[in-house]
Formats: C-alpha cells, sequence, structure tokens
C-alpha cells in the first residue's frame, strides 16, 4: 500500500480513536489540529505523487487516485485543517457558555476526526460498495454532532437528517446493487466488478437499461446527500442546528464529496448510454435547485439557515455546469467546486463568532459587528461579497464560464440562471449589509476569535478569481477530461 | 428433489417476505411491529441459505449468517431493550388509516413488478423471478415510514427497507462481494445504536418519542 494513502486514512482513524478518550482534554483541540493537520500533510504528498506519476491504483487497486479525486482530496484535508483551527477556540466558548459538556467535546473530537476518515475514504477508493458504505458512515458521524447541544431544534435537525439521508442513501444502495448487476454480466461476480477503473474500461458494453434506472436512484441517493431540491429538506436543519465548525464542513465538504460520487457514476452511465440521459437529469435538478433556494433565501431569519440555503442554491449551479458538460462547464464545476467550498466555510467561521458575540443567530438581533469587532465584520462582509460572485473573487470567474457556457449550450435555462441569482444577490446582501454596520448590543468573547482560517480562505478564493496559476488550471482541465 | 423445487421454495419464501411487508404496513403494535421485522430477517435468512446451497455461491452463506446474527437477532433485540427502558407498550399510531395505506400499497406493488420487469428479464439467475417483490417490499417499507409517526415504527420501516434491498442483491445477483455485506451490516448496525441514543435524548427532551414533535422547524 502507498504510505500516502496509508497516513492519509490512518492520521484521522488515530485521531477518532485518540480524541474518543481524552477529547475533553484542555489540549485537544490542538490535538485535533495536530491530526488534521497530518492528514494534510499526507494528502499533499499524495498531489505530488499524482502530479508526477499521473493517474495511480494502490492495495490491489482498491484504491484509484487521478487528477479528479486528488484535488479534491487536497480541499477535503485543508479545509477540515483549517476548521479544526477555527474549531479550537470556537468549541471552547461554547463550552464556557454551558452549551457542551465534557462527553460532548469527546464526541465532537472524535466524530470530527472519523467524519474527515470517512469523506477521504469516499474520495480515494475504487470500490462503489466501499464508496456507499463510507458514505453512509461519514452521514452517521455527523448525525450525533447535529444533535450536540441537545436543544428541541437540535434533535429534530439531527432526526430529519437522520431518516432523510437514511432513506436516501438506502436509494444509493439499490442504485449501487443495479451498476453491479450490470457489471456482473461482462466482468464476472466478485469484488472486481465494483471496481470504478474496471467498469470505466467496459463501461460501453453496460447493459443501458438497467444502467439508466441505476442512475435515478443513484442521484436521488446521493443527490439527497448533495442537497439537491427536491431531497434538500435536511440540510437548512442541520445546517442551523449544528455546531458552526459541523456547518462548515457539512456545506464545504460533505456536499461537494456527495457530488463527486455521483459524478463518477455519471461518467459510467454516459459511457453505456446513447443519448445524454444523465446529463438532462443533472441539469434539471440542478436548475431546481437554484431556482428554489434563491427563493427561500428571502424568507430567512436565521443566518446559519440562509447561508444553508445559498450552498444549496451553489450546489445546484455545480450540478447544472456538470450536466451541460464539456470542457469549459465542468472546468468551471470544478472550480465552482473549489471556491464555493472555501467561501462558504470562511462565511461561517465569522458567522459563528458573530452568533456568538449576539448570543443569538436571528439576523435582526446581530449588529454592528464592524463596530465591535472589524475583523469578524470585514470577514463576513468580504466572505458575502465573494459568494455573491462580486469580482475580483474566484467566484465570480466560476459563475461567469458557467454562465457564458449555458448562454451557448443551453439559452433557455440562462434568464433563469440569472434571475435567480440577482434573487440570490439582492436577499443576502440586504440582510448581511445591517448585520456589519449600524448600531451594536454585541458581547466580548471569552477567547480571541480564530480569523486566521477566515481570511486565508478568502485570500485563497481572491487570487484563484484574479490569478489562476498554470498548473493548477491545467490540473482542473485535466479533471474536466475526465467528467466528459 | 429439493434441487428441483428449490427454486419454486425460493419463491415461496419471497412471497411470504412480501405478505410480512404487508403485515408490518397493518400492524398496529410496536412488539408485534418488532416480531414482524425479525420473521421477515428469519425468511430472509432461510430464502439465502437456500440459494446459496441450490447455486453453489459459498459466500452467500456467509451472508446468511450475517443475516441471522444482525437482523434477527441483534436488531430485534436491541429494539426490545429500546422498548423495555423505555416503558412503552403503545399502539402504533399511523397518520393515515390502515385500509388506505394498503391500497397505496397495493399500487405501490404494481409500480415495483414494472419497474423489475427489464431488470429480472435480463438477469440470469434462478431467482430472477423475486426481484419485483424485493423492490416492492423496498417501497412498501418506504410507505410504513411514511405513514408512521412515532420514531420505532419509522426505524423498523427503515431496517426493513434494507431487507428489501438485501433480498435485492440476492435475487438479481447473488449478493454483493462479501466485503461490501459486512460494511453495509457495519453501517446498519451502527446506525441502531446512534438510534438508541437519539430515541433517549428525544425522550428526555420531551417526555415522548412522537416524531410530531419534530415539526418545529418549518419554513416561515
Amino acid at each position: 500500500m502507498a504510505p500516502e494513502i496509508a497516513l492519509l486514512l490512518a492520521s484521522p482513524l488515530a485521531g477518532g480513536i485518540v480524541l474518543a478518550l481524552f477529547g475533553h482534554r484542555p489540549r485537544a483541540a490542538e490535538a485535533n489540529i495536530g491530526f488534521s493537520l497530518l492528514t494534510l500533510v499526507a494528502a499533499a504528498a499524495l498531489v505530488a505523487r499524482v502530479v508526477a506519476d499521473g493517474p495511480v491504483t494502490v492495495a490491489g487497486e482498491q484504491f484509484f487516485i487521478d487528477s479528479l479525486n486528488v484535488f479534491l482530496v487536497a480541499l477535503t484535508a485543508f479545509v477540515a485543517m483549517t476548521t479544526a483551527m477555527f474549531s479550537a477556540p470556537y468549541m471552547r466558548i461554547e463550552r464556557d457558555h454551558g452549551r457542551v459538556s465534557a462527553g460532548g467535546m469527546r464526541l465532537y473530537h472524535s466524530m470530527y476526526q472519523l467524519f474527515s476518515l470517512a469523506m477521504l475514504l469516499v474520495l480515494t477508493t475504487n470500490n462503489l460498495g466501499v464508496m456507499w458504505v463510507a458514505m453512509e458512515a461519514a452521514t452517521l458521524t455527523t448525525v450525533l454532532l447535529v444533535a450536540l447541544y441537545r436543544t428541541h431544534a437540535s434533535l429534530e435537525a439531527a432526526w430529519k437528517y437522520f431518516i432523510l439521508c437514511g432513506v436516501g442513501i438506502a436509494q444509493a444502495l439499490l442504485g449501487t446493487i443495479l451498476v453491479y448487476f450490470a457489471a456482473e454480466k461482462i466482468l464476472g461476480a466478485g469484488v472486481g466488478s465494483l471496481l470504478w477503473t474496471h467498469l470505466d474500461a467496459v463501461k460501453d458494453q453496460l447493459e443501458p437499461t438497467v444502467m439508466s434506472i441505476a442512475f435515478v436512484f443513484l442521484l436521488v441517493g446521493y443527490g439527497t446527500k448533495v442537497g439537491l431540491v427536491p431531497l434538500h429538506n435536511w440540510l437548512p436543519d442541520a445546517h442551523a442546528e449544528g455546531p458552526t465548525p459541523v456547518s462548515a464542513v457539512l456545506s464545504g465538504l460533505l456536499l461537494n464529496v456527495a457530488l463527486y460520487a455521483l459524478i463518477r457514476f455519471k461518467v459510467i452511465t454516459d459511457g453505456a448510454l446513447e443519448r445524454p440521459f444523465a446529463s438532462h437529469l443533472l441539469m434539471g435538478f440542478g436548475l431546481a435547485s437554484v431556482v428554489v433556494a434563491a427563493f427561500f433565501l428571502s424568507r430567512q431569519r436565521d443566518v446559519k439557515r440562509m447561508f444553508a440555503y445559498s450552498s444549496i442554491e451553489h450546489m445546484g449551479l455545480i450540478t447544472f455546469a456538470f450536466g451541460m458538460g464539456g470542457p469549459v462547464a465542468s472546468f468551471a464545476g470544478l472550480l465552482h467546486m473549489t471556491v464555493h467550498s472555501l467561501t462558504k466555510s470562511a462565511i461561517f467561521f465569522a458567522v459563528g463568532h458573530a452568533a456568538q458575540k449576539a448570543g443569538t443567530q436571528m439576523m435582526a438581533d446581530i449588529r454592528g459587528l464592524m463596530r465591535v469587532n472589524p475583523t469578524v465584520g470585514w470577514g463576513l462582509m468580504l466572505g458575502t461579497a465573494a459568494i455573491l460572485g462580486m469580482p475580483p473573487f474566484g467566484v465570480f470567474a466560476s459563475e461567469f464560464l458557467i454562465l457564458t457556457t449555458a448562454i451557448a449550450q443551453q439559452p433557455w435555462a440562462t434568464p433563469i440562471l440569472l434571475v435567480s441569482l440577482g434573487i440570490a444577490f439582492a436577499s443576502i446582501f440586504g440582510k448581511v449589509q445591517p448585520m456589519v454596520f449600524g448600531e451594536t448590543n454585541a458581547r466580548r468573547l471569552p477567547h480571541p476569535p480564530a480569523l486566521v482560517p477566515v481570511f486565508t480562505h478568502l485570500a485563497l478564493v481572491l487570487v484563484l478569481g484574479l490569478y489562476m496559476p498554470p498548473y493548477l488550471a491545467a490540473w482542473y482541465r485535466q479533471a474536466a477530461r475526465l467528467i466528459g | 428433489m429439493l434441487q428441483h423445487y428449490g427454486p419454486q421454495l425460493v419463491n415461496l419464501f419471497a412471497a411470504v417476505l412480501l405478505l410480512l411487508s404487508f403485515a408490518m404496513l397493518s400492524q398496529r403494535r410496536i412488539l408485534s411491529l418488532i416480531n414482524l421485522y425479525a420473521a421477515q430477517g428469519f425468511v430472509l435468512f432461510l430464502s439465502t441459505a437456500l440459494v446459496a446451497w441450490l447455486t453453489g455461491q459459498h459466500h452467500l452463506y456467509g451472508s446468511a449468517a450475517l443475516t441471522l446474527a444482525l437482523k434477527v437477532i441483534a436488531l430485534p433485540w436491541i429494539l426490545h431493550f429500546l422498548i423495555r427502558r423505555l416503558n412503552v407498550k403503545w399502539d402504533v399510531e399511523t397518520l393515515i388509516n390502515i385500509p388506505t395505506t394498503m391500497l397505496v400499497g397495493i399500487v405501490l406493488v404494481i409500480l415495483a413488478f414494472n419497474l423489475a420487469l427489464p431488470i429480472s428479464q435480463l438477469a440470469g439467475t434462478v431467482t430472477h423471478s423475486t426481484f419485483g417483490i424485493a423492490l416492492a417490499s423496498v417501497l412498501l417499507s418506504f410507505l410504513m415510514m411514511i405513514t408512521r409517526s412515532k420514531a420505532v415504527p419509522q426505524v423498523i420501516g427503515f431496517l426493513s427497507m434494507e431487507n428489501g434491498l438485501f433480498f435485492a442483491a440476492t435475487g438479481a445477483v447473488y449478493g454483493m462481494p462479501m466485503v461490501i455485506e459486512f460494511g453495509v451490516a457495519l453501517d446498519v448496525l451502527v446506525g441502531a445504536l446512534i438510534l438508541g441514543i437519539f430515541v433517549f435524548q428525544i425522550r428526555e427532551r420531551f417526555d415522548s418519542v412522537d416524531t410530531r414533535h419534530l415539526e418545529k422547524l418549518k419554513e416561515h
């Protein structure tokens, strides 16, 4: 087994075990950062190896790394690390406010690491069955985190999350069984028929009827986790009621990982079917998500809920881009995955501290951040500007690419997208502006807020908007070619 | 002899499985519901073992053993434990009355058979005709989750859906590779344990495990 992958998976596993025992100690938050940093180092080593050697399969083909997933591995490890940095002071403040017990801290730290493990396993595995198992594990590890505060609302949110994603993921299992059924005819029974690389090699021989039924089930299943409308009901609740670091990783990482699973299946389905069946489904669900989320945005009063709807909108946009396909749209989709993940987690970091200062998540009661803590205020303002697609941030670049491709390929969709983005802009900007400026009622926090992650993320998004390094562009292009 | 009647016996088990799904849909008492779930697991175990013997697919014996351990013994035991500890023997309340639910269930079965037709025609297994029944029991479990308002019955619906999926895998492809079955079983078990913790938390908060209390989070 390659040492990079072994470390990549062993580090969060060890973290999960160690922190389950010592996660309530004062230094546990630093240990959490340490394990995440180790994971990030392993991810960096893996990137270096893939850049040097090209796609690799390791451990008897059980793991497969190409430019598509290695970029998501790097992104996941990076955001998991910065979120751990943010979570250290954030969770300390929550603990001081008496919202989390010692047992709760142990659970939180341990599950945080195991959640990272589950996501990295989804990304690196070559086995579609293991992918399902790991995706379900990612749900299970976060369910108790959403219910961490044990309030009425958080229990309700966690229950909804558990049941809806459970049902969704069951559909994905049926889809996986059907894919195996189609593959078994050609590749024979056994683990080999579930390996993505094997399926990819024979995708044009797979039975089209079975593959199209399978893709519908997979889309419903993994689409529930992506938060595609109309399967999105769990998402705003889980984001609003869980601790903010959990909202950040759910929004920034889990949605991406679920979409990644869907893309892998899309590649195979496209190969098996002559017609663009999967593409049309993805475009339809993506567009519906953008429109519905945009309309719900204006009705939100809870700040985390509002940004959760914004995540639905952006995941819809990315899904639409992958549905259109082609080198430019897929490139834009991948870029948008990156910048959305970085921006949205930065926003959640800023929002988390803002809500702690105001003692509430209700937007009407959060006022004058600029006056009490300009850095939190600027973080939130810049993050909002970035997520709304203002130039020169990276989100502008990717949204611009998606829209121009839509004009060329799917002109009917362009006005719908533009109107939705306009509504989203008006709703979010109108609500964030008075939170940042205006009179204040905020209190001081017992620990200094963690703002390094916020500005690191925003700086990266800015860099991606202004200048994309040629090797990075080449890398995205290569990954986009894999999606088709 | 058994070789000859084997496939028909598998079909018989499939029919019993569907019957049990309907029984669960119409059952009002929670203890009976758990027992029906255990019975469903047992039928699944029998049919998997039979298919293993008929086809010589040795890994299916493993799945059968796993089914017996998990779905006939462990999970029903956990559920019984939960019910005892919560000290409730409520009748299950349904959101739609039972005759209507049954009628919807029949429509779902027809739908499932239609959907399964192209797939079972392609399947080369001796058990290919059971795929429709498996799909039907998945949909019926889904219906059960929708129509029940209490936490535990909803979860039994979820577990029974997993039974249907497992049966689908046996029917269409003689089961998934063993590694995957272990993974799925592990997820289900962990899920059931988390559910146990969860039901206690809900009860501690609300003094009831009726999920209708969990309907405050709505769009305004």
